[in-house]
């Protein structure tokens, strides 16, 4: 499991979020009041509205295009609507937030993961 | 249960409307808080009482009625005992007993017992074939009879008796309908909308008999014949009494509970024993017993919110309303009936039509309404009624109905949905028709606005339809359809108004968001999209200068200070004073644009312009460019005072009267950066020409020889509305108080997201007019105030951000690639 350093803790408002640029697209990183971090594909199953400027409110975020209404664990969309964003593997070690981009799950999961690693790699490196 | 549970149990007694409604109010608030055993005397789950009368009609079927089911029971853990009538209640011991020696300990208890209907003890009133009309057992016996019988007398003609005999005529059965009084209704009815209704249930084939008394139900081992006590006798195979209800008292009575008509119970749905709890048609509240639904979705809300412990709400009882369930018959009656020496009658009576209408007016307010044939202005008057909104204005196109106001008027349009045919869009905004929303509220059972708007969209974006989906529901739901109380709470994380939460911050000393939850009892963490911007309002509008505004609770425009646009990027709208520009702001702002390469170039309604299509972190450094150029913040994307639209006025025009470009520019100083519920806008036009389009504006100032006139409320958007006039003052120095006591007005009593027009349509043009035109003093103190709150609002956000505030809400985050770990430690 390889994992890409992504910021402080600290460096993302409680409900707040930050956009992490990716070759590939952008991913929505989120905190939570009580300091749990997820990560989306920035992108509401909807319209595509950036759900990274979207108000977070326990562990849901509401897309600020039309006020869907997403999972930030499951990237699902809630109540009544229907949609998915894919959700990113994140984790805070010591207070740095890890986006996990690693071989292992399914394949179109894998392979949208490598992709973004390879991407990042090549944009920047 | 389980084994273990160490919750405390609550025990319901009644599985009907009223229990199951407050039980799943709880389960709202405090899903896990008790363990919950509901005893049921009928062998079903929970259905819709309300709809008896269809199913027996044969419009719905028993399973379209039916609530909640097993699987609902199961999947919130609650114990269901079906078929146990419960017999005791040892109140020492809190333990209830049923007839079969169930037994279930409490220490809450809620009764639910409903109502039975009452059996006149006549002669024979036992035999087989005599019955109530009060359950699905009841419809059961009916429909049966009416498959192998002729006749029925249907004793009662009310509102339940006409249902039941309705439905019996529509399974094919001779229907004689017996009343004692001389006409129809007469609780809900006056004699000449009684009259009408007869006529028009007598031409559908149904027989009455007025005025008349039964003496004897004949028959031996079955029921065979009605004899009056004229000594006439009728067939009869089935005889339905449906003379009335009365409240279940027995099992309250028994066990030394506090009765008279009903259980008693006081504001908080308690009852004399304070860990017993009672609602529904089995209560007694302040004098009055009720046999209607909304009323009882009212307590349950309340109930509900004791038994979860918030201990706030009260209920203050209710008005009511009563639809006549007889397909093809329109009869709506709400109110208070009675014509005495200080009330007035306004009467429409078209007899060719099969029209009449009665409204009673005490203190030019609705105090009752009765509508036969067209009852489509029923939810209009029940509305104008209950909020107890004056008339007078409206008076000579009130029966008339609200499709008669014209356009102009902002209120919703509740008269016009039952007209419109199914595929009549209602949602312009995501294109929704009437028919896709009624064939939602029956399919899917939606009961409440929330619960349309999350599965059709309808009403979800805009909101200027809301009345129509409202009026929607009702129709469709009928009786069912609990009105949407006068006020809804603020969002599904709490039970509390837009006032009461407003009232509470004050007075309860609450300086921050974290308190306000805390002190309201907030069912979420942390709100959600819909309170926190609107609770962030409250604040910063209770505590100015105090307060510290909270970004994360504000919508995405108001943190990021531009409009947010459908691919993500922003607007940005420097602001021009008054409209007013120069060949130098021009040159800057044409600089920008191609610098930053912007998309698009427009100029708005407001006389600003617009930059559209703007990365977000190129903000900051175009708000620095435009900054140096003199520009601040135009304040497009807030709940704000957006912009003052002038015409030129007499510096230039032919006809001006008064400096209007100048006298805006000084508005526009005076009143940018404040924040209101809603946006605000101001136009001011230099002759009554109104170039400035100032009669549409939030306020409006329209120049005259003589002085200044002031209007407001008008509303160019969603639904045209314009303005009211308010004063007319001789000074721009007036002008500028007007101003800024009206909008502190606005700012102190409107709901967030209330617009002026409907604000002012709520609270009434006289109630602005007293405290800011009338009252000197109080309009001193509310300019007083808002000058206040200027002086720490009218700080421009632009230069702030471009000075590197906030800036980590402008910078994505870059990984870089030698920023990688192998292996991540578990």
């Amino acid at each position: 499991m390889t994992a890409l350093r992504i910021c402080a803790l600290e460096a993302i408002p409680p409900l707040g979020a930050r956009v992490v640029r990716t070759p590939d697209g952008d991913i929505a990183v989120f905190r939570t009041a009580t300091d749990q971090v997820f990560a989306l594909r920035d992108r509401c199953p909807h319209k595509g509205g950036p759900l990274s400027q979207g108000i977070v409110h326990g562990a849901k975020v509401t897309c600020p295009l039309h006020n869907w209404v997403i999972d930030l664990a499951s990237g699902e969309a809630t109540g009544a609507d229907h949609g998915c964003t894919h959700a990113f593997a994140v984790r805070v070690l010591d207070g740095i937030v890890w986006l996990e981009i690693g071989a292992a799950a399914d394949a179109p999961e894998g392979a949208e993961r490598a992709a973004v690693a390879r991407s990042v790699q090549a944009g920047t490196g | 249960m389980k084994a273990m549970d160490q919750r405390p149990r609550l025990v319901v007694v009644g599985n009907g409307m009223a229990g199951m409604r407050t039980v799943e109010e709880l389960l709202k608030l405090k899903p896990d808080m008790y363990a919950i055993t509901v005893f049921g005397a009928e062998p079903w789950g929970n259905y819709n009482r309300i709809l008896l009368s269809p199913v027996l009609a044969g419009e719905k079927t028993v399973d379209e009625i039916m609530l909640n089911g097993d699987a609902w029971y199961a999947e919130h853990d609650i114990r269901l005992h079906k078929g146990r009538r419960v017999t005791r209640v040892d109140r020492r011991q809190r333990l209830v007993v049923a007839e079969d020696g169930t037994t279930a300990p409490y220490d809450r208890l809620l009764l639910a017992t409903g109502s039975e209907p009452v059996m006149l003890p006549l002669p024979g009133h036992e035999l087989p074939g005599v019955i109530a009309f009060r359950d699905l057992h009841d419809v059961e016996t009916m429909l049966q009879s009416s498959r192998s019988d002729k006749n029925a007398v249907v004793i009662g003609g009310g509102l339940l008796g006409l249902e039941a005999a309705n439905g019996l005529m529509q399974q094919g059965m001779q229907v004689t309908v017996v009343h004692l009084a001389d006409s129809l209704m007469e609780r809900q009815l006056d004699a000449e909308a009684g009259g009408l209704l007869q006529r028009s249930l007598q031409a559908r084939g149904l027989d009455f008999r007025l005025g008349c008394q039964t003496e004897a139900i004949l028959g031996e081992d079955r029921v065979r014949a009605v004899r009056f006590d004229t000594g006439e006798e009728i067939p009869a195979d089935l005889v339905v009494m449906a003379v009335g209800i009365r409240p279940n008292t027995r099992l309250a009575r028994d066990i030394g509970l506090r009765c008279e008509r009903g259980i008693l119970v006081d504001d908080t749905l308690q009852t004399f024993d304070p860990a017993i709890y009672a609602v529904g048609e089995c209560v007694q509240h302040r004098g009055q017993c009720y046999g209607l639904v909304a009323p009882l979705w009212e307590q349950a809300r309340v109930c509900a919110n004791h038994l979860a412990e918030y201990g706030i709400g009260r209920y203050p009882g209710s008005i009511t309303s009563t639809k006549l369930k007889v397909t093809g018959i329109d009869v709506f009656s709400a109110g208070d009936l009675s014509h005495a020496a200080d009330t007035e009658e306004l009467v429409f009576k078209d007899a060719a039509r099969g029209v009449y209408k009665r409204l009673l007016l005490k203190d030019n307010r609705i105090q009752g309404a009765v509508l036969y044939g067209d009852t489509r202005d029923g939810a209009w008057y029940f509305q104008l009624m209950r909020d107890q909104i004056p008339v007078e204005d409206l008076r000579e196109h009130l029966l008339f109905g609200q499709s008669q106001l014209g356009d102009a008027g902002h209120g919703d349009e509740k008269a016009r949905v039952a007209a419109l045919p199914d595929r009549a869009e209602i949602c312009g905004c995501n294109g929704v028709c009437k028919g896709t929303i009624v064939a939602a509220i029956g399919a899917k059972k939606l009961l409440s606005l929330d619960d349309v708007r999350a599965h059709t969209k309808a009403s979800s974006s805009c909101g200027s339809c809301t009345g129509l989906v409202e009026a929607l529901l009702a129709a469709t739901l009928g009786g069912d359809y609990s009105q949407t109380p006068a006020q809804r709470p603020i969002c599904a994380c709490t039970e509390h108004t837009h006032d009461a939460v407003r009232a509470a911050i004050p007075a309860q000393g609450l300086k921050n968001m974290a308190a306000v939850f805390q002190a309201l009892g907030w069912h979420t963490p942390n709100g959600c999209h819909i309170c926190r911007p609107a609770l962030n309002y409250y604040l910063l509008a209770a505590w100015p200068g105090e307060y510290v505004d909270d970004a994360q609770s504000r919508f995405i425009n108001e943190r990021a200070h531009g409009n947010i646009q459908k691919d993500g990027t922003y607007s940005v709208v420097p602001r021009m004073w008054g409209g007013v520009t120069t060949p130098g702001e021009l040159r800057a702002i044409a600089e920008v644009a191609e610098k930053y390469r912007v998309p698009t170039v427009k100029v708005t309604g407001g006389q600003r312009i617009d930059l559209l299509g703007v990365q977000k972190e190129d903000l900051p450094a175009m708000w620095r460019d435009l900054g140096a150029a003199g520009f601040v913040s135009g304040h497009a994307y807030g709940k704000a005072l957006r912009t003052v639209k002038t015409c030129v006025g007499s510096e230039w025009c032919r006809f001006g009267t008064q400096d209007s470009t100048g006298l805006g520019i000084r508005l526009e100083k005076m009143t940018w950066g404040s924040w209101t519920p809603h946006k605000f806008k101001i136009g001011v036009s230099g002759c009554p020409r109104n170039c400035a389009e100032a009669t549409i504006k939030d306020l409006g100032v329209v120049c005259v020889d003589s002085g200044y006139e002031i209007h407001v409320g008008g509303n160019g958007g969603v639904k045209v509305r314009v303005t009211d006039f308010l004063c007319k003052v001789t000074t721009e120095d007036e002008v500028l108080e007007m101003t800024g006591a009206y909008m502190q007005l606005y700012r102190e009593e409107a709901r967030y997201l209330e617009r002026t027009a409907p604000w002012i349509e709520r609270v009434g043009l006289a109630h602005v007019q007293q405290s800011i035109v009338e009252d000197a003093a109080g309009r001193a103190r509310l300019y007083q105030r808002f000058l206040a709150s200027q002086r720490v609002a009218q700080i421009d956000p632009w230069a702030e951000r471009a000075a590197g505030a906030a800036a980590e809400e402008f910078t994505p985050l870059q990984p870089e690639a030698g920023a990688w770990i192998k292996a991540v430690p578990a």
